[in-house]
């Protein structure tokens, strides 16, 4: 079961900003612990700026889950940019075509306890996370 | 855009990061820090990041080029406050900040700057002592 998931526009710097935000609003009202809030909008705030950055813009999805023994939160991060050709090399620690630090995608994965991504080359990508409450 | 405002107290900056920045404020404040540190000539500057729930990659990214910077400049940095949620979480994302120095708390960063200063200080002295001593012995004429 989950309920109506509210989406976020990723254009600007701020909609990432605004990301976080929203983020942190559902993971502390469905009572993630402190630290998992905390691991929960650090993900979503590599992911989101990917989807900034790199997918030239998109959309963020984030929704409360239940299912049925623990209550979660599930974010979408969707855009339509060229895609990750290599999704090894994307995920190696320090990998980065951007000059950043390379941690976003491999250390998001950490951080969370659900990661899916779909992406074609020239297509897009779409990466769907997962934390549960302890 | 909103900026972080940098205060100067005594030979130190004190920045206090009471805000979620978006990307561009943290380069703001990069920029206006290595403009301060010139401007005031401070040797010391002290980052209270205690407000912060979350440090991305981005921020972690960000003190770290001002720590680089104020090298150059002949300033030291410290991070005080970092809270421990966000101190596991950085490690787990796989940024351990090297080259950072830390503190607890804005006094104990600012005690730490005034220490190394202090030895600083002393270690120029012994250095220019020792030339005078060795004056003589240079080869002259
Ligand atoms: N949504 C995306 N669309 C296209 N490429 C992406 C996307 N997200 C990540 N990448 C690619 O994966 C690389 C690694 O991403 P990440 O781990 O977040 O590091 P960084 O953001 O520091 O470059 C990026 O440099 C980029 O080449
Ligand atoms: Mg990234």
């Amino acid at each position: 079961m989950s309920e109506q998931g509210q989406r976020i526009e990723v254009v600007t710097d701020q909609d990432v900003v605004r990301v976080r935000q929203l983020v942190r609003t559902l993971a502390v009202a469905v009572k993630l612990s402190l630290v998992d809030q905390t691991k929960i909008v650090t993900a979503a705030s590599e992911l989101a700026r990917n989807t900034l950055v790199y997918g030239g813009g998109g959309w963020v999805e984030a929704t409360s889950v239940d299912n049925g023994r623990r209550k979660g939160i599930r974010i979408v991060f969707a855009d339509q940019g060229p895609g990750i050709a290599d999704l090894d090399l994307a995920f190696t620690d320090g990998y980065t075509t951007g000059g950043g630090l390379g941690l976003g995608l491999s250390g998001a994965r950490r951080l969370v306890d659900e990661f899916d991504i779909v992406t074609a080359v020239g297509e897009g990508t779409t990466i769907t996370v997962t934390k549960w409450c302890r | 855009m909103e900026r972080v405002p940098v205060l100067k107290i005594g030979d130190i900056l004190l920045v206090s990061i009471q805000i979620d920045m978006e990307d561009q404020v943290a380069l703001q404040l990069q920029e206006d820090l290595a403009d301060r540190i010139v401007a005031t000539g401070c040797h010391g500057v002290v980052i209270d990041i205690s407000a912060l729930d979350i440090v991305d990659s981005f921020v972690g990214r960000t003190l770290a080029t001002i720590a680089a910077i104020s090298k150059v400049l002949d300033a030291d940095t410290v991070v005080v406050g970092m809270r421990p949620a966000v101190a596991i979480t950085l490690v787990e994302l796989g940024l351990s900040l090297p080259g950072i120095r830390t503190a607890l708390n804005v006094e104990l960063g600012m005690e730490l700057l005034a220490r190394e200063r202090a030895d600083y200080d002393d270690e120029e002295e012994d250095a220019d002592g020792e030339d005078g001593a060795e004056t003589p012995a240079v080869f002259t004429s």
